[in-house]
């Protein structure tokens, strides 16, 4: 076996968790506090990147463009949550997926109207786009380097304030019993309007940090949504420790499967078979994991406590 | 059933009038809508399948596209294999996709609300991974199907108005079927556990075991349904079942109203003829503006969410009924 080429991936693996962390910490709160759905977070995750994509071109400097981004995520994050998701708190789940899906397909079509079909490229700054020699030999692209250290301070960060501050306490006790904390006099809804925002401006980071690589493209933000959901629902809903765990663990196996799967398959199929089912078998594999969870443990792994 | 109410009137209209679609546009030489209402009328036929578990069970599958999918590919599959009779085809389609129901419902049925929602559409996603992946059945290209179910010489599917009047009795029979399922017995059961599951528990019910006879049933109809799609299309590929369809399965039924009878049609109706006609309206108003009827249509979805809780049916019953 490769190491190189098996350190590389686990790199990359790393970096696909970091990514959907940052997306699947807004979800997970935003479900776990206001038992609200949302598929449409999906869309801050493009909306970040386009704005990003945007701002870089216009002002000739991807700090600045992701430094503007980010409040006009915050933006059409609390517009969102005003307008779309405000009168549907406490409704049925049904609802939420309906609405929110309605969401999506209206940003898909307007990022369509404003920003064209074409993918949007965000050139790197000349001092991320060089790379990285490593320990052992190891060379690696800086900006993934960068992407997996962003996202895990980001991730520290975030950790820090919901176990250490006041208004993280106030979100795990929301996350744990809402009614309860409305009770002791928190205006939960103002509460949840900034995490609602705050989730989006996460899920606009994960767009902009990823859009330098694939290009920020219209439906970029339904597919990961789709395994964000599986990593909050592994983790357990509500809990950001979960969705870490989740995420890291999601991003890996994805990663893994996808480049080593067809190799491990062909020890016991053909050569041929294997090569057409592992790429299919790898894409499955989350999902399974995902089924497995919720039959043995529908909880998930860190549920939080007491509901 | 007491005399002629506003939505007996309705549902017993639309079904007059689709009965005579064939001669309507045959007159107006208008074959495209012809196909529209074909479409259409598949795509009905799924929606109350889907209404069966979500709108009298509770059970809200977010994977119901793969049931069409799984339907489609069992009319494709074969016909790749030069065997094009209907009599091996539509037995498999309703067999493959209540076998599917049966082994996903058996585990996904163990779980509610949201989580149910989720595994769902895990499920769809294996499904439509697997067939992604199936090159030798066209993988992401998907499959054109030659020729079209045959049954020895009785009915010829090319013909498109024997093709209509097929998906037409199917969707009678689909209608016929799912209303003497909801007020049986076990429809009640059913019902009652989306009521009160607990108590249906208490009551001495095996709940699992209804829900799971609920659920293939309703796979074993949408296969059906994807087996006529496939037929009138000729056309299969894994997009059919891609899970924005099975969004737009939910959208179908809620807009009609879940849990009423004919509201899915309805809801299907005003679907089809969305995305049919909101392209070229919106053309009219602004050149070329039409390629963004998302705009105006995701918007309208998130409308009939917010103010329209009961649908179709809710707005031809103001009473409060939920059947007649």
């Amino acid at each position: 076996m490769d190491w190189t080429l098996l350190i590389v991936q686990l790199l990359n693996g790393l970096q696909l968790g970091v990514l959907l962390f940052l997306l699947a910490a807004g979800l997970t709160l935003i479900f776990g506090i206001m038992d609200f759905i949302n598929l449409a977070h999906g869309s801050l995750y493009m909306v970040g990147a386009y704005f990003c994509a945007t701002f870089t071109e216009f002002m000739d400097s991807f700090l600045l463009g992701v430094l503007v981004a980010l409040p006009l995520t915050f933006l059409v994050g609390l517009v969102v949550e005003i307008v779309i998701a405000r009168p549907l708190y406490g409704r049925d789940h049904l609802d939420h997926v309906l609405a929110t899906f309605g969401v999506i397909l209206f940003f898909d079509a307007l990022v369509h109207l404003v920003w064209g079909p074409e993918g949007y490229a965000i050139p790197l700054p000349a001092f991320l786009d060089g790379q990285v020699g490593l320990a052992l030999g190891l060379v690696l692209p800086t900006y993934r380097v960068l992407i997996i250290a962003v996202g895990l301070f980001i991730a520290l960060g975030l950790y820090m304030v919901v176990s250490w501050t006041r208004v993280g306490m106030l979100i795990r006790a929301g996350a744990s019993n809402r009614r309860m904390v409305a009770a002791l006099g928190v205006n939960i809804d103002l509460l949840f309007t900034f995490v609602f925002a705050g989730g989006a401006v996460l899920a606009g980071v994960a767009g902009l940090l990823i859009a330098p690589i694939t290009e920020a493209n219209i439906g970029m933000g339904n597919d990961i949504l789709l395994v964000a959901f599986v990593v909050i629902i592994i983790g357990g809903i509500g809990s950001i420790r979960g969705a870490f765990v989740a995420a890291i663990l999601i991003g890996l196996i994805d990663t893994m499967g996808r480049s080593f799967l067809d190799d491990f398959m062909k020890l016991f199929l053909s050569n041929q078979n294997a090569e057409t089912a592992a790429p299919a078998f790898s894409a499955m594999l989350i999902y399974v994991l995902m089924a497995a969870i919720l039959y043995f443990r529908p909880q998930g792994m860190f549920p939080p406590r007491v509901r | 059933m007491s005399g002629l109410t506003l939505r007996s009137g309705v549902t017993f209209g639309s079904l007059a009038f689709l009965a005579i679609v064939p001669p309507l546009t045959g007159a107006m030489d208008a074959p495209f809508v012809l196909d529209i209402v074909m479409r259409m009328l598949c795509l009905a036929i799924a929606a109350i399948s889907l209404n069966l578990i979500l709108g009298y069970g509770g059970m809200i599958s977010f994977g119901h596209a793969a049931y069409i999918g799984i339907g489609a590919y069992a009319v494709g599959i074969p016909a790749y294999y030069e065997v094009y009779s209907g009599f091996l085809q539509i037995p498999l389609a309703v067999g493959m996709a209540a076998l599917f129901a049966l082994v996903t419902g058996f585990i996904c049925l163990r779980t509610r609300g949201v989580h149910f929602i989720m595994i769902t559409l895990a499920f769809a996603q294996m499904a439509f991974f697997t067939f992604v992946s199936i090159e030798e059945y066209g993988g992401d290209d998907g499959l054109v199907i030659d020729f079209k179910s045959e049954f020895i010489g009785w009915l010829d599917l090319e013909e498109p108005v024997t093709l209509y009047y097929v998906i037409f009795v199917c969707l009678l029979g689909t209608i016929y079927l799912v209303k003497r399922v909801v007020a049986s017995r076990f429809g009640m059961v059913i019902q009652g556990t989306m009521g009160n599951e607990a108590r249906m528990r208490a009551l001495g019910y095996n709940v699992f075991l209804y829900r799971l006879i609920c659920y293939v049933i309703s796979g074993a109809i949408c296969g059906l349904a994807g087996a006529l799609l496939g037929n009138f299309t000729g056309f299969i590929s894994p997009e059919m079942m891609d899970w924005t369809r099975s969004g737009e399965l939910i959208f179908m039924v809620v807009l009609g109203g879940s849990g009423s009878l004919f509201g899915p049609v309805l809801g299907t109706a005003v679907f089809v003829i969305a995305e049919e006609y909101l392209t070229p309206v919106m053309n009219l108003f602004a050149a070329g503006s039409g390629v963004y009827w998302h705009i105006v249509f995701g918007p309208f979805l998130v409308l009939v969410v917010l103010f329209g809780r009961r649908g179709i049916d809710g707005l031809l019953d103001g009473r409060g009924h939920r059947d007649d």
